[in-house]
C-alpha cells in the first residue's frame, strides 16, 4: 500500500511540473522587431481555404521586412493554428494579444470565427484585419473588413443577372448552405429582388447543411422551377460542397446559357479542385480575379510565384491568387502604411492613420479605407469561368464602390449608421454621440 | 486495481487533494492578482481564461471516466451533454443582455435577423439565472435518462451503444446548425456581456469563474471519489468486467447504469454550463463527433479507471494541444497522433501507469524474471 | 490547307443544297464574319444573328472558333481563326494570316453571346449534311418557340428524309404554330406539343388554358384548349412517375456511395472489430490515388487520359491496402482483443494521415477530371435523366460486392477469414496461421476502402479532410445493417440512401437527414445487433 501511494504524489509533480513548463514557455522575451499575428485555420475544415491566406500574408510580410522594414525594425509574423475551432479562435487571439503582444491580427475566414474572436479584440482594443466577403451587419472599431460587404459583391452581381447582357433573368433560386452569411446575403437579396418588382413566387430559397454532398434532388428541383422564365441560381454554397454541386450540373446537364450559376463564395481556389471543362459561363462576382489584366496584378502573381517556389509550398506552379488573398495583401501593405504615418504601432494612432490610406491594388484601382466604416472602397468584377478554371471579367463597376456596413434592404438595419469620425463616433447607432 | 481505489482513499490522497485545491482556490487569484506583472511567478489574465478551461475539461474528463473507465460503456456523445448544457447557460446570457444587442431589440440578435417577433416558448423563463441552473441540469438529464433507459432496456452494449450515441450527437448536430431551430445556427450565442450583474469582459470576473470552475471540478472529483469507493462503484465495476454475472448476483444492473450514465451526463451539462461563461461562446461545433471521441481519448491517455488519470489526461493533451498549435503550427497533428498510439501500444493504462512501467524498470532485477506486470489489463 | 478544304466542302454543300441564298462570297458575309471579332458583345451577337439569317455555312467554323476563344481580332478589326493545328487564317477569306499572334485578343464572350451562337448554330446546323448534325441542330430548335426560324424550318422539313429529324422540326413548327391565325393549323400544332410528353412544355400548355375572370379562356379556340388540357393531364401523371422513378435512382446512387464508402469498414470493423476511425482515411488515399494516377497518365501516356480510370481502380486497392497492411502490422495487431482501443490508436493513425497529405499535397483540394465517358447523361424517357457517372457507380458497387463475396465465399483466403472471425482458437488450432490471415483481411478490408475513394473521387473533392466526411457514416451503415454482415451492409446502405431521398423533397436537405439519424437510433433500438443480425449465441 505504501509503495502505491508514491506514484499518485508522483504523479501529481508531473502535473506541476507539466504546468510550470507551459508557464515558462510562455515568457518570450520581448526582441526588437514588430510582431504581427496570423490567425488562420492550417487543420480542420477550413484549412482549405485559409492556408493561402497565411502563405500570401507571411509572403507581404517577407516583402516589406525586404524593403526595410517598418519604423526600422523587422516585422516577425507569429503563425498560430486555431484549427477551426470556433472557441481556439478566440483562445489564440487572447494570446496573440495578451503573450505576444502583436500589434495587429490578420485572420478568420468564417463569420463564426470572427464573431468569436471579436470580444476578445474589443475588450483588448486589439486591431484585428478580417479579409473574406462577409454578410456585413457589423462594424466594429477594432476590425477593418478588407473583404468585400454585401453591396459589394451580391448586389451588383444580381443587378448584372437582371440586364440583358447578364440574361435578363426574372426568376431566381437563392441556394446557400446552411448559415449566417447564406442567410443574411439571401434576405438582403430577397428585399433586394422584390425592389425589382420580382414576387416571391419566383424566388426559390434552398438550404443545404454543411459539408453537403449529394446535390441530385436539389439541382433536379432547380430544373423544374427554371421551366418558363429566365431563370439564375445564386450560389452562396460553402466552400466544400461546390465540387459536388458543380458536378451534378455539369453531368445533369445545366448549362451556363439557360441558367447560370453565379457563386459568391467560389474563386480560382475553389475551381482548382474541379474540371471546370462543363462549367464554362457559370459566374462569380468578386473584387478581383487573377485573369485581371493589370501590371499590378502581374507583379502580384509573380511575387507569388516566386515565394511558393522558394518555400516549395505544396501544389507549385498549380497555386493560384485569389480575392481573399488580395485582400490579405491589400491589409497589411495598408497597415504598413498607417504605420508609417503614425511612426507607432499604437493601436490608437494606427487606427487614426487607417482612415483615407490607399494602396494600389493588383485589381488595378487605387483602394482606399474609408474612415468611416472601416471597410475598403472596392471595385465589382464579374467574371465567367473559362475552361481552364480562370475567369473572364465579362463585366465591372466604374469604380470602386462604398460598402455598406449595414444593408439599406434590411428594416432593421436601414436607420443604422457606422461611422467612427467625429461627430457619429460608433459603429452601430442611430444618433451621433456627440452633438 | 483495488489498491488503486484504495490508493485514492488514502491519507495521502486526501492530502493532494487539499493541496490540489488551495492550488486552485488560493494560488491562482494570488499569483494573478498579488504578484506583480512583471514578476516570473505572475499568472497572466490569459492563463486564467486557459486553466478555467482546462478545469471544465476535466469535469468532462471525469465524466467520462466514470461511464467508460469504471463501467465500461463507452458513450461517444458527450459532447452532446455538455453543449446542452452550454446553450442552457448561453441562453441565460443571451436573455440578460436583451436590448444591448447589435439590433437593440428585446430579443436575441438572431431572431431578429430570422424576423421572429417573439421569443419561442423554449425560451421562456432564461431570464431568471435559477432557471438556466435547472435547465443545465434537467435538459441534459432527460436526454440522457431517455436515451439510456432505451438502450439499456434493449441491451445494448459495447460497439452499439457507442455508434447509437456518436448518432445522437450528429443528428443534435444538424438540428443545432439549422437556423430555424431557435438557436442561432451555425454562429451559435456569442457576444454574452454580463452574467449576474458582473461584466463577463473584467479579468476579475475571469477570475472569478476560474476559481469556480477549479471549485467545480474539486466538488466533482470528491463526487465521483465517494462513488467509486462505495459499494455502488464495486457493482459499477463488476457491471464492466461481468455484466451477466452481475445480473445473476440479482442485481438489476439497468439501475446502476442509468444512474452513473445520467450522473455523467449532467456533471458534462455542468462543464459545459462553466465553460461557456469563460469562453464566451456556444455553437453547434462542440457537438461534432470528433469532439465527443475527443474526450474519450483524453481519459485514455490519462488512464481509464483512475479518476486522477481521467484529470491528467484531459489537463495534459490540452495543454499539448494549447501548446503546440502555436509552437508546430505544422506539425501538431503529428505530435497528438503519435501521442495517441504510443499510449495505446505501451501504456495501456495510460499516463498513470507511468509510475507502474517507470517502478518496472528500476526495479527490474527483481520483476523481469517473472515477467508479470504491474498492472492490470483492461477489457 | 485543312481549313481551306472545309470552307470548299461547305460551298459545295451549300451550292448542292440551293438554299436560294447567295452561294458565293457576299460583302454582308464578310461583314457579318469580321463582325464577330468586334469590339462589343452587342456589335458580335448582330454578327450573329446576321450570319443566321445569311444561312452561309461558312460562318460555322468561325462561329465554333468563336465559342471555343479562338477568334482572334486582327488588327484591322478583321477576324482571324486559329486551327486546331495552331495555323492561323482569316475568317472570311481563308488566307493565311501572316503577323505576329502576340498581342491579338480573342473577344470575350458571356452567356448571352452563348446563346446567340447556339441559335445561330442550331440555323445553320439545319441544312448540314451530317442527319446528326441536323438532328442536334433541329432539337435544339425545338426547345422554345422560335417563330423567326419559322419560314426556314417550314423549307428545311421539306426536303427531310430521316424520321427522327423529320420529328423533331415538325415540334419545333409546332411550338411557333400554336399561336397561327389558322385555326386547324393551331390544332394540329397544340395536339403535337402536347404529345411530346415534356414537362418544359407545361407553361406553354398552361398559358393557352388560362381563363380569364369570367372563365373564359384568354387564348385560343376551344378545340385548342381541350387539347392542350389534355396534354397537361397526360404530361402532368407522366412528370410524378418520372419523378418517383428519379428520386429512385438518386436514392440507389446515394447508397452506392454509402455502401462504397462503408463496405472495407464491413470487413475491418464488421468482421475483425477492429473500431477503425482511420477508415475515412483510406477512402482518402484511394482518392489521392486515382489523383496520382491521373497525373501519371497526363504525363505519360497522353494519349489514354481518358482511361486512367481503369488503372486507377487496381493502384487506390494496392495503395488503401498496402496502408492498410501497414497500420496492421505497425499497431493493430498488439491491440486485438481491445476493441475500444483500436479506437484511440486508429484515431491517432487518421491524425497523421491527414497531416502527411496535407504537407505532401497541400490543404486544398486537388483536381480529379471525370473523364469523358462519366460526363453527362442518358434520357432514357423524357424527364428521366441518368447521369453516367452515378450508372458508373452503381455498376462499380455491383463489381465490387461481387468481388468481395467471391473473395469471401470462393478462395481459400476467404475460407480462413471466415474460419478466424468464427473462432480464431479453433482456427488455429487447426493450422491456420490467424496472424497472416488477419494481416490479410485487413489490407483487404483497406483496399476495398481504396476502391470507394475511386468512386468518391468521381463525385466530390478530394482533399485531406475527405475521409473526415464520410467516417460518420459508414458506422451507422455497417452497425444498422449488423456487426459482421456483409450483406447487412448492403441492405443498410440501399436502405438509407433509398429513405434519404424519397425524404428530402419533403423535408429538405437538412431535416431529412436529421429524420434519418433519428430513424437509424430507433431502429439499434428495436433490434439491438442491427437489421441483419446473426441469430444466437453468436453476436
Amino acid at each position: 500500500m505504501q509503495s502505491a501511494q508514491k506514484p499518485f504524489l508522483r504523479r501529481f509533480t508531473t502535473l506541476v511540473v507539466t504546468a510550470g513548463m507551459v508557464v515558462v514557455s510562455t515568457m518570450a522575451s520581448a526582441a526588437d522587431t514588430i510582431k504581427v499575428g496570423i490567425l488562420h485555420s492550417l487543420s480542420g475544415t477550413m484549412a482549405i481555404s485559409e492556408t493561402s491566406l497565411k502563405d500570401v500574408a507571411l509572403m507581404t510580410i517577407e516583402e516589406i521586412n525586404a524593403s526595410g522594414g517598418l519604423l526600422g525594425k523587422k516585422i516577425e509574423p507569429v503563425v498560430v493554428d486555431p484549427a477551426s475551432n470556433w472557441p481556439l479562435f478566440a483562445e489564440k487571439a487572447r494570446e496573440l494579444i495578451e503573450k505576444d503582444k502583436v500589434a495587429v491580427t490578420f485572420g478568420c475566414w468564417t463569420s463564426v470565427s470572427r464573431k468569436s474572436v471579436l470580444p476578445v479584440f474589443e475588450e483588448q482594443n486589439a486591431l484585428l484585419f478580417y479579409p473574406v466577403q462577409y454578410e456585413g451587419e457589423e462594424c466594429s472599431r477594432n476590425v477593418f473588413y478588407t473583404g468585400a460587404a454585401p453591396n459589394q459583391q451580391a448586389i451588383p452581381a444580381v443587378e448584372y443577372l437582371m440586364s440583358e447582357d447578364g440574361g435578363g433573368a426574372r426568376r431566381f433560386v437563392l441556394l446557400g448552405t446552411d448559415y449566417v452569411y447564406p442567410r443574411t446575403t439571401n434576405k438582403i437579396l430577397r428585399a433586394f429582388l422584390h425592389s425589382k418588382k420580382i414576387a416571391d413566387a419566383d424566388i426559390m430559397e434552398t438550404y443545404t447543411p454543411f459539408g453537403h454532398s449529394d446535390y441530385q434532388t436539389i439541382v433536379s428541383q432547380i430544373k423544374k422551377f427554371a421551366v418558363g422564365k429566365r431563370t439564375a441560381v445564386i450560389s452562396t454554397i460553402n466552400g466544400d460542397s461546390n465540387v459536388p454541386f458543380y458536378k451534378e450540373l455539369a453531368n445533369q446537364g445545366v448549362k451556363a446559357e439557360n441558367l447560370p450559376v453565379v457563386a459568391f463564395s467560389v474563386g480560382e481556389e475553389e475551381l482548382r479542385g474541379i474540371d471546370t471543362a462543363p462549367l464554362v459561363g457559370h459566374l462569380a462576382a468578386w473584387n478581383y480575379f487573377m485573369t485581371v489584366n493589370t501590371p499590378e496584378n502581374k507583379a502580384f502573381i509573380k511575387k507569388w510565384r516566386a515565394y511558393v517556389k522558394k518555400n516549395k509550398l505544396p501544389g507549385g506552379d498549380k497555386r493560384v491568387t485569389n480575392d481573399p488573398m488580395e485582400a490579405t495583401y491589400i491589409g497589411i501593405k495598408m497597415w504598413a502604411q498607417a504605420v508609417r504615418q503614425a511612426g507607432t504601432t499604437n493601436v490608437d494612432a494606427v487606427r487614426q492613420a487607417m482612415g483615407y490610406q490607399s494602396v494600389k491594388s493588383p485589381s488595378g484601382y487605387e483602394i482606399v479605407m474609408d474612415a468611416k466604416n472601416h471597410h475598403l472602397h472596392k471595385p465589382v468584377l464579374i467574371g465567367e469561368i473559362r475552361k481552364d478554371g480562370q475567369f473572364d471579367v465579362v463585366w465591372h463597376t466604374k469604380g470602386p464602390i462604398r460598402a455598406q456596413a449595414w444593408s439599406p434592404y434590411l428594416p432593421d438595419s436601414a436607420r443604422k449608421v457606422a461611422d467612427w469620425t467625429y461627430p457619429w463616433v460608433c459603429g452601430n447607432c442611430t444618433a451621433p454621440t456627440y452633438r | 486495481m483495488f489498491t488503486q481505489l484504495r490508493d485514492i482513499q488514502s491519507n495521502r490522497a486526501w492530502a493532494a487533494t487539499l493541496a490540489a485545491g488551495l492550488v486552485i482556490l488560493v494560488g491562482v487569484p494570488l499569483l494573478n492578482q498579488v504578484v506583480p506583472a512583471g514578476s516570473f511567478l505572475h499568472l497572466p489574465d490569459y492563463l486564467v481564461i486557459l486553466l478555467g478551461k482546462f478545469f471544465c475539461y476535466a469535469m468532462v474528463a471525469l465524466a467520462m471516466d466514470l461511464i467508460w473507465g469504471y463501467t465500461g460503456i463507452l458513450s461517444l456523445g458527450h459532447g452532446v451533454f455538455f453543449a446542452l448544457g452550454g446553450y442552457a447557460m448561453g441562453m441565460h446570457l443571451m436573455r440578460a443582455m436583451a436590448g444591448q444587442g447589435v439590433y437593440k431589440s428585446n430579443l436575441p440578435d438572431f431572431m431578429v435577423f430570422l424576423d421572429w417577433k417573439e421569443l419561442p416558448w423554449y425560451w421562456l423563463g432564461f431570464d431568471h439565472f435559477w432557471f438556466a441552473l435547472l435547465m443545465v441540469v434537467l435538459v441534459p438529464a432527460l436526454l440522457a435518462l431517455l436515451i439510456g433507459f432505451f438502450s439499456f432496456r434493449s441491451r445494448i452494449t459495447g460497439v452499439y451503444f457507442s455508434i447509437l450515441t456518436q448518432a445522437m450527437t450528429y443528428a443534435m448536430m444538424l438540428l443545432f446548425f439549422r437556423n430555424e431551430t431557435g438557436f442561432g445556427g451555425n454562429n451559435g450565442l456569442t457576444d454574452f456581456k454580463h452574467l449576474l450583474g458582473f461584466s463577463l469582459q473584467e479579468p476579475t470576473v475571469k477570475l472569478g469563474l476560474c476559481v469556480v470552475s477549479g471549485a467545480a471540478l474539486i466538488g466533482c472529483f470528491l463526487l465521483c471519489r465517494f462513488i467509486t469507493g462505495s459499494l455502488l462503484g464495486r457493482v459499477l465495476t463488476a457491471i464492466r468486467d461481468a455484466e451477466g454475472r452481475v445480473l445473476f448476483c440479482g442485481y438489476r444492473s439497468i439501475h446502476y447504469k442509468l444512474f452513473v450514465w445520467v450522473l455523467s451526463a449532467v456533471i458534462c451539462a455542468v462543464a459545459g454550463a462553466l465553460y461557456v461563461t469563460q469562453v464566451g461562446i456556444i455553437n453547434p461545433s462542440e457537438m461534432q463527433p470528433a469532439n465527443s471521441i475527443e474526450m474519450a481519448i483524453w481519459v485514455a491517455v490519462g488512464g481509464r479507471g483512475t479518476l486522477v488519470g481521467a484529470l491528467l489526461g484531459a489537463l495534459v493533451i490540452n495543454g499539448a494541444k494549447s501548446w503546440f498549435t502555436v509552437s508546430y503550427p505544422d506539425l501538431w497533428l503529428y505530435f497528438l497522433g503519435a501521442l495517441f498510439i504510443a499510449t495505446t501500444l505501451f501504456l495501456p493504462q495510460g499516463i498513470v501507469g507511468l509510475g507502474g512501467v517507470f517502478k518496472k524498470w528500476t526495479t527490474k532485477t527483481k520483476e523481469s524474471e517473472d515477467g508479470t506486470r504491474s498492472y492490470v489489463r483492461l477489457p | 490547307m485543312k481549313s481551306n478544304k472545309i470552307i470548299l466542302v461547305l460551298l459545295l454543300a451549300a451550292a448542292l443544297l440551293g438554299l436560294g441564298r447567295a452561294a458565293s462570297a457576299q460583302p454582308g458575309f464578310d461583314e457579318a464574319v469580321n463582325g464577330l471579332a468586334g469590339q462589343s458583345r452587342s456589335a458580335i451577337i448582330d454578327s450573329l444573328k446576321a450570319l443566321a439569317d445569311l444561312g452561309d455555312e461558312r460562318a460555322l467554323a468561325a462561329i465554333r472558333a468563336l465559342e471555343e476563344r479562338r477568334l482572334l481580332a486582327a488588327p484591322d478589326g478583321r477576324a482571324i481563326i486559329v486551327g486546331t493545328d495552331d495555323t492561323l487564317h482569316y475568317a472570311d477569306t481563308g488566307e493565311p494570316f501572316a503577323g505576329e499572334r502576340d498581342g491579338l485578343d480573342a473577344p470575350v464572350i458571356n452567356n448571352r453571346v452563348r446563346r446567340a451562337i447556339d441559335r445561330a448554330e442550331a440555323v445553320l446546323q439545319l441544312v448540314a449534311k451530317d442527319p446528326a448534325q441536323r438532328l442536334e441542330a433541329a432539337r435544339a430548335m425545338a426547345k422554345a418557340p422560335r417563330p423567326e426560324a419559322a419560314e426556314l424550318l417550314r423549307a428545311v422539313l421539306g426536303r427531310e428524309t430521316v424520321p427522327a429529324v423529320r420529328d423533331a422540326l415538325t415540334l419545333a413548327l409546332a411550338l411557333v404554330d400554336m399561336n397561327s391565325g389558322d385555326q386547324e393549323v393551331r390544332v394540329a400544332a397544340v395536339t403535337k406539343v402536347a404529345g411530346s410528353g415534356n414537362p418544359a412544355f407545361l407553361p406553354l400548355l398552361k398559358e393557352l388554358v388560362r381563363v380569364d375572370e369570367a372563365g373564359r379562356p384568354v387564348n385560343g379556340d376551344a378545340r385548342s384548349v381541350a387539347a392542350a388540357k389534355a396534354g397537361i393531364t397526360a404530361i402532368e401523371r407522366h412528370v410524378l412517375l418520372v419523378r418517383s422513378a428519379q428520386n429512385f435512382f438518386y436514392g440507389l446512387s446515394l447508397g452506392s456511395v454509402l455502401l462504397l464508402a462503408a463496405l472495407g469498414l464491413a470487413i475491418t470493423f464488421g468482421l475483425m472489430g477492429v473500431i477503425n476511425m482511420a477508415h475515412g482515411e483510406l477512402l482518402m488515399v484511394g482518392a489521392y490515388a486515382t489523383y496520382l494516377t491521373q497525373n501519371f497518365f497526363h504525363s505519360h501516356l497522353p494519349g489514354l487520359e481518358t482511361w486512367y480510370l481503369a488503372a486507377a481502380v487496381p493502384v487506390a486497392f494496392a495503395a488503401a491496402g498496402a496502408t492498410g497492411i501497414a497500420m496492421e502490422r505497425s499497431v493493430i495487431r498488439f491491440l486485438y482483443g481491445r476493441p475500444l482501443e483500436t479506437l484511440l490508436a486508429t484515431w491517432g493513425i487518421s491524425l497523421l494521415l491527414i497531416q502527411t497529405v496535407r504537407l505532401l499535397f497541400g490543404a486544398q483540394n486537388v483536381e480529379v477530371a471525370n473523364p469523358a465517358w462519366l460526363a453527362g447523361g442518358t434520357e432514357p424517357v423524357a424527364g428521366l435523366l441518368l447521369t453516367y457517372n452515378r450508372v458508373a457507380i452503381i455498376g462499380f458497387v455491383v463489381l465490387t460486392v461481387a468481388f468481395v463475396w467471391y473473395l469471401l465465399n470462393r478462395t481459400s483466403l476467404g475460407l480462413k477469414v471466415r474460419a478466424v472471425t468464427q473462432n480464431r482458437a479453433m482456427a488455429a488450432s487447426m493450422g491456420i496461421r490467424t496472424g497472416r490471415v488477419d494481416m490479410w483481411t485487413f489490407g483487404l478490408g483497406s483496399g476495398i476502402a481504396g476502391l470507394g475513394g475511386v468512386a468518391l473521387s468521381q463525385i466530390g473533392n478530394v482533399g485531406p479532410e475527405l475521409g473526415q466526411g464520410y467516417i460518420v457514416d459508414s458506422f451507422m451503415v455497417v452497425v444498422l445493417g449488423g456487426v459482421g454482415k456483409i450483406a447487412g451492409t448492403i441492405f443498410g446502405a440501399m436502405g438509407l440512401g433509398v429513405v434519404n431521398k424519397l425524404l428530402e423533397p419533403h423535408t429538405g436537405a437538412v431535416l431529412g437527414k436529421i429524420v434519418m439519424l433519428a430513424l437509424i437510433i430507433l431502429v439499434i433500438q428495436r433490434r439491438p445487433q442491427g437489421l441483419f443480425a446473426p441469430r444466437g449465441r453468436v453476436a
